[in-house]
């Protein structure tokens, strides 16, 4: 006791680890897994799968990892033959009333039943009886379907619900063989989280009801990203099909999964951000460039951005360019900001810039993820926009088109209909002289603009956003855009092209070492080394 | 000699009057004037065992509570007498509740803990209310409240029914039962008497241990621990059922041999039939044959046999009793009233329920009696409590020292008509 470290031998090899660690997290630090079910590094030890039994010298019996406390001088055995008997017998009884359903089951391919199985397993049956029948595809919440046939009851969601979303909708009913995971009566498992408990049941006893029976999982590759649901900037993951996309009903985003990282969001997710996916590729992505009062012929990018730059033109030289406001999105990312203010202040010298709108009276801060600002970059519209703008409030400027003192905007991949109404938006558009919109869905506010540009979901693109606490994170491209969309960099490039303005790039490193070399709070800050702060993603959750 | 047993045929004996003209409320008061570790000392000395099963030794036990800590201190009381072939508790609880009440106070005092409840199982409704009016009345007499027998000490007593779970017996079950959690039972350490009811330090002790308490005081630890044998001290309740004459709870020395207390006060076997099988510590004990009750019926004799004395339920069985059938009701027992928690247990007692309801419906295969010992030795020393291993040790030992009669009832029941009473129990399983 007293000293802050212990060293302990597991398998031969000797491991230092902070007094009050679980060989399990010890024999982790040497790269070795101990097989596990009911355990998890973010919730309360169970220990009642007993899959993590090893063996420990001096003890008189086997003992789980998860709860046992490494000591000075303790000597594990995580491989010898009885270690390896204790978990073979663990499988066998986990196994011995499973069903084997694993054809007609999502888990497979990212079950820990069939990993297990073919790792430490015992190959031979020795089951000659029936096994416990109990309630199959039972829908316990909007997201969450439970199979409780397939359930080992290592209690994971339980504890999720009681401890991390604090909603305790879930428990374990009756005695022996018969134990069952239920919601409670009248319950039902419908917390701002519950589709973390997908994600941290080892088997297939909770699905997902959203990609049930959509996609079997071998064939989706992953790429880690950050969701844009909200401030946060949760880390996730996205899995993808690039093949075989009759599946996914053709769309090529099959879900969201979180990605651990201790300093944004944990082990967990929220469902908006999960299902948020589902935008991605919905009908109401714009695919080509268009004209609103056009013949409705594809212009192609380079006609259009011409037909704009010269009805731009010749509205400044008309009106002046106090008449133009740009409207941005706040979920854009810092390099397409900086070419935002490069193009709109530095090129063109519009000073109203707008990106705020406040959040919601139902959009609050929770105390696990969620954050009232559904913007996923409103601190780096602060930082970027903030010094220059001369309005950096969405309600100034439908203020000011109401008095007419703005005849012409611009509005960057933002939908302002759901703050201010759709009637609102299309009374106040239909007196502006010019009106563009740049972004990658329609919408009340895209359809009533005169030239639409289609540009790429975060999915498709590259760049870095801030969240809200000033957290600066890389997302990499995970497919290519859509139809003849762009991403905004390269639109706003090809835009400034089309005006004759200084270029902009359409390297988001480049622009964001420009950018870094500016704002104050990237500075110091390399793209490279956001990069490099990905965390890496495995395929199956731990 | 008895001792706790000593009321049980007087009228009446539930009663405080009659308590105390047998001298009861004496050793009570004569603790009050002791240091309570010297109470704790002489309970040391005394060798008495936790009698619930587990022999652990009570004063021991009572020293492991931890210096210093400010939590208050619980003694809870396992009434919970749920061990198949066990009827000792309910005895003392039905004609000697105020013994008990004595014993609580006394280890009260010495472990410095104002509050302790009664847990006892839910089917004993009537030795609740025995209970009740029992503390009723001691409290009347001023015996408990905030000032027992006038001494600036408070104590209260509160029975807590269960709902009838054989796992509530277990002492963490038993505690998070009593916070009103589901009675699972708590990973180890802590131990109860660090981290116990509601996260205090507890002392749970069987009904039966705190009722010898009084005579601990009363005899003095030495005197008392030379009653039994080596490292056991004093008396016990030996619960005898099945097949002897005079089934009953005898009250004799620790130590006593097996065949004199199946023979000489159980009243032997009935007439022409000769002994099979003895289970000598509840059903959890592994089982003795016949040739195997020359035993001293002590903690340390019967763990060196390979079986243990647990809660002392003797059950015997002669040449009547079929042992697979037999063997199948302890299975559904555990099968039942495993809580399901934890893997091996859990799915270990179903399997075994299973097969050996198949072998009782004549569909038993060579190969069962091989996968029924495989499975319960899978199951003991990875369950969480000893539930686990209470379900194998009897499986154990049944099929090893009868396997003749397991592979005979295999081999034949495919051939003849299942009796009826076989049949009725199959379906039950």
């Amino acid at each position: 006791m007293g000293s802050a470290t212990v060293k302990l031998t597991i398998d031969g090899r000797e491991v230092e680890v902070p007094s009050g660690t679980r060989v399990i997290e010890a024999a982790k630090k040497l790269g070795i897994e101990i097989p596990h079910y009911c355990y998890h590094p973010a919730l309360s030890i169970a220990g009642s799968c007993r899959m993590c039994l090893v063996e420990i010298e001096k003890f008189p019996k086997p003992a789980i990892s998860c709860h046992t406390v490494a000591a000075d001088g303790m000597v594990v055995h995580t491989d010898s033959g009885v270690a390896k008997q204790a978990r073979a017998a663990m499988l066998e009884f986990l196994l011995a009333n499973h069903p084997l359903d694993c054809p007609i089951c999502d888990q497979a391919g990212e079950c820990k039943l069939q990993q297990y199985y073919m790792t430490v397993g015992q190959y031979d049956s020795a089951l000659l009886d029936n096994k416990v029948k109990k309630s199959k595809a039972k829908i316990i919440g909007p997201h969450v379907m439970l199979d409780s046939e397939r359930c080992i009851l290592c209690s994971r969601c339980v504890r999720f619900t009681d401890e991390i979303s604090k909603s305790h909708e879930l428990g374990i009913f009756n005695r022996g063989d018969h134990s069952e995971l239920s919601n409670y009566p009248g319950m039902s498992l419908d917390n701002p989280y519950s589709g973390n408990v997908v994600d941290i049941c080892p088997v297939g006893a909770l699905t997902d009801r959203d990609f049930r029976f959509k996609v079997r999982v071998w064939y989706l590759d992953s790429a880690p990203s950050i969701c844009h649901g909200c401030a946060r900037g949760c880390n996730i993951r996205v899995d993808y099909l690039t093949r075989r996309l009759h599946h996914n009903d053709g769309k090529r985003i099959a879900r969201f999964k979180p990605r651990f990282n201790p300093e944004v969001n944990g082990h967990w997710i929220c469902d908006a951000g999960r299902y948020s996916y589902k935008t991605l590729e919905d009908e109401d992505r714009l695919y080509n460039p268009r004209v609103t009062d056009g013949n409705g012929d594809n212009p192609g990018w380079n006609a259009i951005t011409g037909r704009i730059a010269d009805a731009l033109s010749s509205h400044i030289s008309e009106y002046g360019v106090g008449s133009v406001a740009v409207i941005a999105s706040a979920s854009m990312t810092n390099e397409e900001m900086w070419a935002a203010r490069q193009l709109f202040y530095d090129g063109l010298k519009i000073e109203k810039i707008a990106w705020r709108i406040p959040p919601g009276p139902d959009d609050i801060d929770d105390d696990l993820l969620i954050r009232a600002d559904k913007n996923a970059n409103t601190f780096g519209a602060e930082q970027i926009f903030g010094p220059m703008t001369h309005a950096a409030d969405v309600q100034q400027v439908l203020d000011k088109i109401a008095e007419g003192k703005i005849k012409a905007w611009i509005v960057l991949d933002r939908d302002l209909s759901p703050a201010f109404g759709e009637e609102k938006i299309r009374k106040l558009t239909g007196g502006l002289k010019f009106s563009l919109y740049a972004g990658s869905h329609l919408h009340a506010t895209s359809r009533s603009c005169r030239f639409l540009l289609p540009t790429a979901v975060f999915t498709e693109k590259e760049g870095t956003i801030t969240n809200f606490s000033g957290r600066v994170q890389y997302f990499p491209l995970v497919v290519p855009p859509l139809g003849d969309a762009l991403p905004m960099l390269e639109a706003l490039s090809r835009l400034s092209a089309a005006l004759k303005l200084e270029p902009i790039s359409t390297d988001p490193g480049a622009v964001f070492t420009a950018l870094a070399g500016d704002i104050a709070h990237f500075k110091g800050t390399s793209y490279a080394e956001l990069i490099k702060r990905w965390a890496p993603i495995s395929k199956i959750p731990s | 000699m008895k001792l706790v047993s000593r009321n049980f045929a007087t009228p009446d004996s539930h009663k405080l009057a009659v308590y105390e003209q047998s001298g009861g409320y004496a050793r009570i008061r004569k603790a009050l004037e002791m240091e309570p570790q010297k109470i704790i000392d002489e309970v040391i000395t005394s060798n008495l065992r936790g009698l619930g099963g587990a022999g652990f030794p009570a004063g021991r036990k009572w020293s492991f509570l931890p210096k210093g800590n400010p939590k208050p201190r619980y003694l809870v009381v396992n009434a919970d007498e749920g061990e198949p072939g066990t009827c000792k508790d309910k005895y003392i609880m039905t004609y000697d509740p105020h013994l008990l009440l004595e014993g609580i106070m006394i280890a009260s005092w010495a472990i410095n803990s104002h509050t302790c409840f009664i847990y006892i199982r839910g089917e004993y409704v009537k030795q609740a209310r025995i209970l009740e009016e029992a503390i009723a009345e001691a409290k009347a007499a001023g015996y408990l409240g905030d000032k027992i027998f006038g001494k600036d000490f408070p104590l209260e007593v509160i029975v807590h029914r269960g709902a009838g779970a054989y796992i509530c017996g277990e002492e963490t079950s038993l505690l998070n039962s009593l916070e009103g959690q589901r009675g699972w039972p708590r990973l180890k350490p802590p131990f109860p008497a660090v981290e116990g009811y509601l996260a205090c330090p507890t002392i749970v002790n069987n009904v039966e241990t705190i009722s010898y308490v009084p005579w601990v005081i009363e005899l003095g630890g030495q005197k008392f621990a030379e009653l039994g044998s080596e490292r056991n001290g004093g008396l016990r309740l030996y619960s005898v059922s099945g097949c002897v004459n005079k089934p009953g709870v005898y009250e004799l020395p620790m130590g006593t041999p097996l065949r004199e207390i199946i023979f000489e006060h159980a009243g032997g076997l009935p007439e022409g039939r000769t002994l099979k099988a003895v289970i000598p510590g509840g059903s959890s004990a592994p089982v003795l044959t016949a040739a195997e009750i020359d035993i001293p019926m002590d903690f340390d004799s019967l763990a060196k046999a390979g079986s243990m004395l647990g809660s002392a339920g003797i059950i015997v069985f002669d040449d009547s009793v079929n042992l697979v059938e037999a063997l199948a009701v302890l299975i559904r027992f555990y099968a039942h009233e495993s809580c399901g928690q934890c893997t091996p247990c859990r799915e270990g007692t179903g399997w075994m329920r299973k097969i050996i309801a198949r072998v009782l419906d004549g569909g038993g295969r060579p190969a069962d009696p091989d996968n029924l010992l495989r499975i319960a030795n899978n199951i003991i020393g990875r369950s969480i409590c000893p539930l686990g291993e209470a379900a194998s040790l009897p499986v154990i030992g049944f099929v090893t020292k009868f396997r003749a009669e397991f592979e005979e009832y295999i081999a034949t029941s495919r051939k003849v008509d299942a009796p009826a009473t076989t049949s009725r129990m199959a379906a039950a399983l």
